[in-house]
C-alpha cells in the first residue's frame, strides 16, 4: 500500500498537527517507507490467534468509591498557559 | 550492608569508580558524606557535561539539600542501603519542582507539580539524591538520542558517535562517571541499547513491576522503567528501590517486593542458556557477534550449558511494534494540546488552530511521524488490517518465548546489531534507525525482563567501541538474570572499562 498526499493531510488533521505543503511531501515519503516495513505483517496467517493487548492477563482493579486525592487545583493551574477564576482559558468556540 | 567492607580506605578505588555497595559502605563509615559525594558529582557535571550533553537540568541547590537530608538520616541511624547515594533521573519521570521535559519543546516549560512513584520511592523513601534530569530522545522515540529538543547526547567513548537511545543521557552520564547510576525507561530497547553502546549494565524489568505513574507515557502497554548502572550488582540494589505495587498505576502488579541482590552469587552450574538461531544469523556486525561468542564460551567455563532455541516470529517484532507503539503514542500524546500545561503556540485563529499550531511547533519530526502512523492505523477501515493484526502477531511472539523457555533458563544474544554509530548516520532514514532495535523489541511485546551487560569491544577506525550482550528471562526472573550477569562480571572486567581521559 502507499499513502497519498491527501491521506497524509487527513490524518494530520485528525491528529491536530498543522503540516505545510513541503512538510506533507516529505512526510508522505517517510511514512511510506515505514509502511513498507510494516507490510511484512500482512503475509502472516493469524486466523484463530487471540489478539494480545497486554503482557499480563490482568483484570481492571476496582477501588472503594471514596475520595483519595487532595485538592491540588492551585498547583496544577499554576503551570497552565492561561487561566481565570480557576478555569482554563481557550479561544472562544461558541459565539 | 554496613561493616562488610573491611579494606582500608587507601586500598579502595577512587570514589567515582566505586560500586553502589562500596559507596554505601563509605557513607556508613563516614569516609565521605552525601554532601561531599554529591558535590563531587555536581562538579564533574559542571565541568564535563558540555562535552556530552547528558543532562537537560541540574539544580545543585536542590541536590545538596537532599544530600543534607540524607546525611541527617545516616547520622540518625535510619538510613537504607542507598541513602545518600546520588543518581541521575531520566527526564521522563515527573519530579516535583523540577523541569520535566521528556526531551520535547512541548514540555520545555513544564515544572512538574507532582512526583512519579519511582521518584518518590527512590528519593523520599530510599533517600537517594537526585543529581539532575538526563537528556533523552523526544518522548523516548528514538534509538540515538538525536531527536531531543535539547540536542544530541554524545557517546563518552567517542564524542562523534551516538550513545544510543532513548535513555542516552542516562547511559552517557553513567559511562562518563557523571553519576554512579541512573534510571531509564524501555519501550523497545531504550534501556538496553544505550547500555550496550556506552559499556554499562541496564535492566528492563517484567512489565508491571515498576510503576508507570508519573512516567510520561509513550506506549503504555510496553513502557517500563528500570535501572542503568555500571554493574549487575548495582542494578539489583537500584531495582529493589524502584519496584512495588502502586495503586496509581492500573497495570501495576501486586506482588511481594523482592531482594534482587540476595541471589547474585548463586552458581551457574546447571544453568541452561538458550541461543535463538534468529539472533545469530545475518544482520549482525561480525565483530559484535565475535564478542558475544566469546561471552558464551565464558559462560560455559562458569558451568552453564547452551541449547539452540528458535523464536520463529522475531522478524515480525519490528513491524508489529511500529503499529502498536505509534497507535498507543497517538492516543497518549493527544493530551499535549496547549491547554493545561506546556507550550502553547503564540498565535492562532481559533481553538482547532491553537491545537494544530501548538502541536506542529511543539513536537519534533519523529514524534509527529509516529503520531500520524498511529492515527492512521487506528482510523476507520484500517484498524483490523493493522492494529488487530499487530496484536495477533504480538501473541505469536510471546508464544515463541514461552516455547523457548521450556528448554532453557535464560536466552542470550547480542543487544544491538552494531556498536555506536556516527551522529547523523541514520538520522535521515527512520527505517534504518528502527532496525537498531531488532534484538530488543520482541522482549517488550512479550513483556519479559531482559538486561544488557558489557561483553567486549570492537575497533572502528582505531576507536574502541563497547559491545553489549543481552540476557532475556522468563516473567519475574529479574533476580536470576542479575545473578547470571553478576557471575559473568565477577569473571570478566568489561564492565569496569572506562572511556579514556575521565
Amino acid at each position: 500500500m502507499s499513502l497519498t498526499l491527501e491521506q497524509v493531510r487527513r490524518i494530520a488533521h485528525l491528529a491536530r498537527i498543522e503540516v505545510s505543503a513541503t512538510e506533507a511531501e516529505a512526510t508522505v515519503g517517510h511514512l511510506n517507507g515505514i509502511f513498507q516495513l510494516i507490510e511484512a505483517m500482512q503475509a502472516v496467517d493469524t486466523r484463530g490467534v487471540e489478539p494480545m493487548a497486554h503482557a499480563q492477563d490482568l483484570a481492571q482493579r476496582l477501588r472503594e468509591d471514596a475520595v483519595s486525592e487532595p485538592d491540588r487545583r492551585l498547583a496544577f493551574q499554576a503551570i497552565a498557559p492561561e487561566i481565570e477564576a480557576g478555569l482554563y482559558l481557550v479561544p472562544r468556540v461558541i459565539e | 550492608m554496613r561493616g562488610e567492607e573491611s579494606a582500608p580506605a587507601h586500598a579502595m578505588p577512587h570514589m567515582i569508580e566505586r560500586s553502589l555497595k562500596e559507596l554505601s559502605a563509605a557513607l556508613a563509615a563516614r569516609e565521605i558524606s552525601s554532601v561531599e559525594l554529591t558535590g563531587l558529582y555536581l562538579e564533574r557535571i559542571t565541568r564535563l557535561n558540555p562535552e556530552y550533553n547528558a543532562f537537560i537540568t541540574v539544580d545543585p541547590e536542590t541536590s545538596l539539600a537532599q544530600a543534607r537530608a540524607a546525611d541527617a538520616r545516616i547520622a540518625a541511624g535510619n538510613a537504607g542501603p542507598l541513602t545518600g547515594i546520588p543518581i541521575a533521573q531520566k527526564d521522563i519521570f515527573c519530579t516535583e519542582g523540577w523541569l520535566t521535559t521528556c526531551g520535547s519543546k512541548i514540555l520545555s516549560n513544564f515544572v512538574s507539580p507532582y512526583d512519579a512513584t519511582v521518584i518518590r520511592r527512590m528519593h523520599e523513601e530510599a533517600g537517594l539524591v537526585c543529581l539532575g534530569k538526563t537528556n533523552m530522545d523526544e518522548f523516548a522515540m528514538g534509538s540515538s538520542n538525536e531527536t531531543s529538543f535539547y540536542g544530541p547526547v554524545r557517546n563518552p567513548w567517542d564524542v562523534t558517535r551516538v550513545p544510543g537511545g532513548s535513555s542516552g543521557g542516562s547511559a552517557a552520564a553513567v559511562a562518563a562517571r557523571l553519576a554512579p547510576a541512573a534510571t531509564g525507561t524501555d519501550t523497545g530497547g531504550s534501556i538496553r541499547q544505550p547500555a550496550a553502546l556506552c559499556c554499562i549494565t541496564g535492566l528492563k524489568p517484567t512489565y508491571g513491576l515498576v510503576s508507570r505513574y508519573g512516567m510520561i507515557a509513550f506506549a503504555s502497554s510496553l513502557d517500563q522503567g528500570g535501572p542503568m548502572a555500571r554493574s549487575a550488582e548495582d542494578c539489583a540494589l537500584l531495582l529493589a528501590s524502584m519496584t512495588g505495587f502502586d495503586a496509581h498505576d492500573s497495570t501495576s502488579l501486586d506482588r511481594p517486593r523482592e531482594d534482587y541482590a540476595g541471589d547474585l552469587d548463586r552458581t551457574l552450574d546447571g544453568l541452561t542458556i538458550g541461543l535463538p538461531k534468529e539472533f545469530f544469523g545475518e544482520g549482525c556486525d561480525p565483530a559484535v557477534m565475535a564478542a558475544v561468542r566469546t561471552a558464551i564460551a565464558q559462560y560455559e567455563k562458569l558451568g552453564a550449558r547452551t541449547v539452540d532455541v528458535s523464536l520463529p516470529n522475531s522478524h515480525l517484532s519490528v513491524p508489529a511494534y511500529y503499529v502498536i507503539a505509534p497507535a498507543e503514542a497517538s492516543s497518549n500524546l493527544s493530551r499535549f494540546d496547549g491547554v493545561r500545561y506546556g507550550y502553547r503556540a503564540p498565535e492562532y485563529s481559533d481553538l482547532n488552530d491553537m491545537y494544530a499550531k501548538t502541536r506542529a511547533q511543539g513536537f519534533g519530526a519523529e514524534v509527529k511521524r509516529r503520531i500520524l502512523i498511529g492515527a492512521y492505523v487506528l482510523s476507520h477501515g484500517y484498524y483490523d488490517a493493522y492494529y488487530l493484526q499487530a496484536q495477533r502477531i504480538r501473541r505469536l511472539i510471546a508464544d515463541d518465548f514461552a516455547a523457548a523457555f521450556k528448554h532453557c533458563d535464560v536466552i542470550l544474544g547480542p543487544t544491538s546489531p552494531s556498536p555506536a554509530f556516527k551522529l547523523g548516520a541514520k538520522a535521515a532514514d527512520p527505517v534504518q534507525m528502527y532496525l537498531s532495535d531488532i534484538y530488543t523489541i520482541a522482549v517488550n511485546l512479550a513483556g519479559l525482563p531482559a538486561l544488557s551487560a558489557p561483553c567486549g569491544f570492537v575497533s572502528e577506525g582505531g576507536t574502541r567501541l563497547p559491545v553489549g550482550l543481552q540476557l532475556i528471562g522468563n516473567y519475574f526472573s529479574e533476580a536470576r538474570l542479575l545473578n547470571v550477569a553478576h557471575r559473568y562480571q565477577q569473571a570478566t572486567d568489561w564492565h569496569r572499562q572506562a572511556p579514556e581521559g575521565l
